[in-house]
């Protein structure tokens, strides 16, 4: 990571005022001057240390053969000895088959559905309307998971759920949607688009705001309608901020969201269900295989920093604007 | 601005509307069937597919799960945790912040470069859940609330913000001898409180919504949190087979699951007005620092 990244990030060099002068004295007297600062800094610091980077330094247990009672430092090393028993596990290809398929459906239907409701809310004239479907499809997005898992569980239950009963009466069909493994990954992308479609659509709505006006009126004056002012002022004008969510959600792929797929996984339906998330779960936590788990996580992550430094340099690759 | 409406786009219009309306109301339908089955019926629920208003009304439900003890317990323990939690993680946050916007401080580009590493590297979770555990952790509230004391991404906005606050007020309270944390308590945070309730909320609704945390750190049942009990509620009997549901555990009523529900869904609908102001200006600040 550059050291402009981490300024952009930082919200420094957007700021756009020169660095204060630094005058070099003697620490002792700087430290003097700035006691209360430096002891004000102090809890955060130790947050830090204690809680985001020593779990960092315990990732080195993914080399390891990690025994509690040895603790971290303790425990021997075992070289790339996890990762090769992962690979070699035959979990590994339905884990990575189930995690790629949901990620990809995610990106292929939810993804360009956040677009194209932007797109329509962006039609809107009449803002009352535009106002209050805003409100309505927001909402979703502020409810946990085990609100949205029981909502579903509810509405598709077997026999007495009203989706079901809704089905059962017009197409005759007697769908076990909640343990059916087939039913998995349809309720995962639909729950996925309830909760956060809506919500999604700030960020293009936001970008849509900013199109220049007086192209409208001269593409109406050259006849063009309504359809063909959408393909080519609003889509262009927006392309950069579609190509940065698309950077951004391929770097998020393997993260499929813990508790949503933990929430809906049940004996019948593991098979679809896992996936990288939940599987450190259920053999890390529930099993006690640390080291192997951590290894599991471990990949999961590098996979997601090659995925997003490759999107980022394909987007560059083709002329487009990245994200750095 | 006026723009002359064609025929085909008054008819695009008209479906647009209604093709909207009807994805708000999608939306909503799920709550209000919820919101009208708490009060319904056994018998009524059961009878009818889907209803938005019940026929008999009872507040059955409602009586039923305020006089279970595990659910009373649950809820009480999420409102205190929540509480808590919330104002912990706003007393890191903003202790930290606050030396941070000094630009002078030595050691504070270190710091700030740090938290951005942090941002983007975590441990995951096991490292985490060892050191949660190594920690004694295991069972505690403090557990739900400490790991994410201070959210990387709301230190450095919170920090951004005091930056921006006129240098003038602070040096003439140094004039009259304030020192550092008095001038922060007497006078920056009033001037903040606008952010900082932002924060707050952003930082309670984490923690009432969180089912990840108490599901790795609180095995003992006793201590479950709102999002534990309402899990265990509504998973139908356990054909989860992942665990962690009690033995004991006698599956509830319908009605039950729906007032649950509702009780864990109503803190979040109560706050929404603010949460909807405020959280989609935050995502747009994230958007174009980020």
């Amino acid at each position: 990571m550059a050291a402009p990244v981490i300024d952009t990030l930082a919200g420094e060099r957007t700021r756009g005022t020169a660095p204060a002068p630094r005058k070099r004295g003697r620490f002792s007297v700087h430290f003097a001057h700035y006691k209360w600062l430096y002891l004000l800094l102090l809890p955060g610091v130790v947050y830090f240390a204690v809680f985001r980077y020593a779990p960092m330094y315990g990732v080195s247990i993914a080399f390891k053969d990690y025994v509690p009672f040895l603790g971290v430092n303790g425990s021997p090393w075992v070289g790339f000895r996890n990762f090769e028993d992962f690979f070699a596990n035959p979990d590994f290809p339905r884990l990575l088959g189930n995690t790629l398929i949901l990620a990809f459906l995610n990106l292929g239907v939810a993804f360009p559905l956040t677009i194209i409701l932007a797109l329509l809310l962006n039609e809107v004239r009449l803002s009352i309307l535009k106002r209050t479907v805003q409100t309505l499809v927001y909402i979703p997005h502020f409810l946990s998971w085990t609100i949205v898992a029981s909502l579903s569980f509810l509405l598709f239950a077997l026999d007495i759920g009203p989706m079901f009963q809704f089905l059962n009466s017009v197409m005759g069909t007697n769908i076990d949607f909640l343990s059916d493994p087939a039913w998995f990954r349809p309720l995962i992308v639909l729950q996925e688009i309830w909760k956060n479609t809506g919500w999604g659509t700030i960020i293009f709505l936001a970008a849509l705001s900013t199109v220049d006006q007086d192209q409208y009126e001269a593409a109406i004056i050259d006849g063009a309608g309504r359809f063909r002012r959408v393909w080519h002022i609003t889509l262009p004008a927006i392309r950069s901020t579609i190509i940065v969510m698309l950077i951004l959600a391929i770097g998020q792929m393997l993260n499929t969201g813990f508790e949503q797929i933990y929430l809906m996984t049940n004996a019948l339906n593991r098979e679809v269900a896992d996936v990288f998330d939940t599987y450190v779960y259920f053999v890390g936590i529930t099993q006690g295989a640390y080291s192997y788990s951590t290894a599991v996580g471990l990949f999961k992550s590098l996979v997601g920093i090659v995925l997003i430094f490759g999107t980022n340099w394909l987007a560059k690759r083709f002329n487009q604007s990245g994200l750095f | 601005m006026k723009i002359h409406n064609t025929r085909g786009g008054r008819i695009f219009d008209a479906a647009n509307y209604v093709f909207l309306s009807v994805i708000g109301l999608i939306t909503l339908l799920p709550f209000v069937y919820v919101f009208a089955g708490s009060f319904a019926t056994e018998a009524e629920i059961t009878r009818r597919a889907f209803f938005v208003w019940p026929e008999q009304f009872t507040l059955g439900s409602y009586e039923y799960i305020f006089a279970t003890p595990a659910f009373v317990r649950a809820l009480v323990t999420t409102i205190l945790v929540t509480a808590v939690g919330t104002l912990v993680q706003l007393a890191f946050t903003v202790t930290m912040a606050y030396p941070l916007a000094k630009k002078t401080l030595r050691g504070r580009n270190l710091i700030l470069s740090l938290v951005v590493f942090a941002m983007v590297f975590s441990g995951g979770m096991i490292p985490t859940f060892l050191l949660v555990k190594d920690l004694g952790l295991l069972n505690s509230y403090w557990a739900l609330i400490l790991p994410a004391a201070i959210n990387p991404f709301s230190l450095i906005i919170i920090k951004n913000f005091f930056q921006e606050l006129p240098a003038e007020l602070e040096e003439s309270a140094k004039m009259d001898g304030a020192t550092e944390i008095g001038i922060l308590w007497r006078i920056l945070l009033p001037l903040s409180k606008p952010v900082l309730a932002t924060f707050a909320l952003f930082y309670a609704v984490g923690i009432w919504n969180d089912f990840m945390s108490p599901l790795l750190y609180l095995s003992d049942n006793s201590k479950w949190t709102l999002q534990m009990y309402l899990r265990q509620v509504t998973a139908a009997s356990d054909l989860l087979g992942t665990g962690n549901v009690d033995p004991n555990y006698i599956p509830p009523e319908q009605g039950i699951k729906f007032a649950v529900i509702v009780v864990a869904t109503l803190p979040i609908l109560i706050f929404y007005p603010f949460l909807q102001k405020h959280f989609a200006k935050g995502m747009l600040i994230g958007s174009v620092k980020g």
